[in-house]
């Protein structure tokens, strides 16, 4: 099967863009050094890429209450032009994807999902649907996404609009002219820093990245890609689906308990999952499961995806979920689930570096967290 | 960058150079170091260990992944790049020159190709 392109491929490859295959997409993996453009966000911008995510339209009537049937959260009763983090879970309880939900108007919300989840995602909520006066879009072909991420963002995009930047807090968003073009402009990201996330038409994807690039240069703003992503989000502690959560774990076994709203009060409080999560979260309580933790060596091995976690004596006690280096602290990081008696910050534990005990110590998660 | 003509090539992306005082200088290629990205960690033999031509000799950890390290000809390690192992960077910056990884006293090498060889190899 071809691969996906998005609107800014041609774009990419002039760029001289290392691209992989990422969920069936065709994607800007690096375009030069991935931990200077990691630190570029860091410290000053960078540009993405996003539009391999998954957008899907939910409007009408009940759209809220559709939501709040298909996902954990408390969905319908977000603020209008307001964003949430939240899980859409099997009826076992086990996650099918982490999304971010923005609600556009009073009867409209933007589900965005992982590329790699997008059609489980439409699929369940195109069937949770039945008996909603609500109608479920795929919208992924309708919008290419842009984000730009770093110190330097605000002041990046204050140069191509007028919108009230000052006045979109942090998970939020506005329709808004950027560039001269309409587009929804969002106050979320995967990186740990302050940045913006821009839906638009995909014809007008280049023209904006273009208008950005431009606007940004001064600022010392580079375009990203996916591979300064990941490291971006493994330092800020954020969970990456097929990685810290996936079907075979609840929100409860991976420490998000918190996006589960059992207090919700449409549809008399039931939505899918409820009863295996209520007794996942009775058990979480009870007999506390591994725990997902950071890891930080001070040797140069890098603990990956996979590697077991084990005790001095040599016993499996975790499985390592993502690592990698970490271009902010200087050394090799990863989030792993360890068993609650070993997941105590300050607690040394090591890693099996394919055949060698490498020392590693427990922290609490994130890494790293900007100063605000 | 344009691979120098003065070295020989595997089909592994290793270099070597011709021998000098029985001894040839090895290092992988900048196509290679590109492929792989950010270098972050070498580990390579030991000075004395014996190596195989086409063997696994040491590995090379990029952000993303691991690499085993083959090595392009058989002899006695004679000297390691201690700069490398502390900055492992240098593969990246300079594959073909600051970059190189050990010295061998050759016996045998791997299939070598030249510069003209490994660049249309590599499609470049």
């Amino acid at each position: 099967m071809s691969l996906r392109l998005t609107a800014l491929d041609a774009l990419h490859r002039s760029l001289g863009a290392t691209m992989t295959d990422f969920a069936g997409w065709d994607m800007p993996l690096r375009y030069g050094s991935e931990r200077e453009e990691h630190l570029a966000v860091r410290t000053r911008a960078g540009l993405f890429d996003l539009s391999h995510m998954g957008e899907i339209t939910v409007s009408g009537p009940q759209a809220g209450e559709l939501l709040d049937h298909a996902l954990v959260g408390f969905i319908s009763a977000l603020g209008v032009l307001r964003a949430r983090y939240t899980m859409i879970c099997r009826e076992d309880g086990g996650i099918l994807d982490d999304l971010i939900v923005y609600r556009t108007a009073e009867n409209e919300y933007l589900v965005v999902a992982n590329a790699s989840n997008a059609q489980v995602v439409l699929d369940a909520l195109t069937e949770r649907a039945a008996g909603f006066d609500a109608t479920v879009r795929d919208d992924c072909d309708a919008y290419a996404l842009l984000a730009v991420q770093g110190p330097e963002a605000n002041g990046i995009l204050a140069k191509l609009t007028d919108a009230d930047l000052p006045g979109l807090k942090y998970y939020a968003l506005l329709p808004a002219t950027v560039a001269d073009r309409q587009v929804w402009l969002a106050r979320t990201g995967y990186t740990g820093e302050d940045g913006f996330e821009v839906f638009c038409a995909p014809a007008d994807a280049e023209h904006l990245w273009t208008a950005l690039t431009g606007a940004g240069t001064a600022e010392g703003l580079v375009p990203c890609g996916l591979s300064c992503r990941d490291t971006l989000r493994l330092e800020a502690g954020m969970p990456l689906y097929g990685h810290e959560l996936s079907t075979e774990l609840t929100p409860f076994d991976a420490g998000l308990g918190r996006v589960v709203r059992f207090d919700k009060t449409t549809n008399n409080g039931e939505f899918v999952g409820r009863k295996a999560l209520e007794e996942a979260a009775a058990a979480a309580e009870a007999n506390p499961p591994r725990k997902l933790v950071g890891l930080v060596s001070e040797g140069r091995r890098v603990p990956r995806a996979e590697y077991a976690v084990v005790d001095a004596e040599g016993a499996a006690i975790g499985r390592i979920t993502s690592g990698s280096p970490s271009p902010t602290l200087g050394k090799p990081i990863a989030i792993a689930y360890v068993d609650a008696a070993h997941a105590e910050p300050g607690a040394t534990v090591a890693v099996d570096v394919r055949g060698k005990a490498e020392p590693v110590q427990v922290v609490a998660l994130p890494f790293y967290k900007r100063a605000r | 960058m344009s691979n120098p003509t003065h070295l020989q090539y595997t089909k592994e992306h290793e270099w070597l150079t011709a021998a000098v005082d029985g001894v040839s200088t090895i290092g992988i290629t900048a196509h290679a170091a590109d492929a792989l990205g950010d270098i972050v960690y070498v580990q390579l033999p030991n000075v004395g260990d014996t190596v195989t031509a086409g063997e696994t000799c040491g590995e090379l950890e990029s952000t993303k992944s691991v690499s085993d390290l083959f090595s392009p000809a058989t002899g006695e390690v004679t000297e390691v790049n201690q700069e490398v192992i502390d900055d492992p960077a240098l593969v990246n910056s300079e594959p073909f020159e600051g970059g190189w990884l050990f010295k061998v006293r050759a016996t045998a090498t791997d299939e070598l190709l030249d510069a003209d060889g490994y660049t249309a190899f590599t499609g470049a």
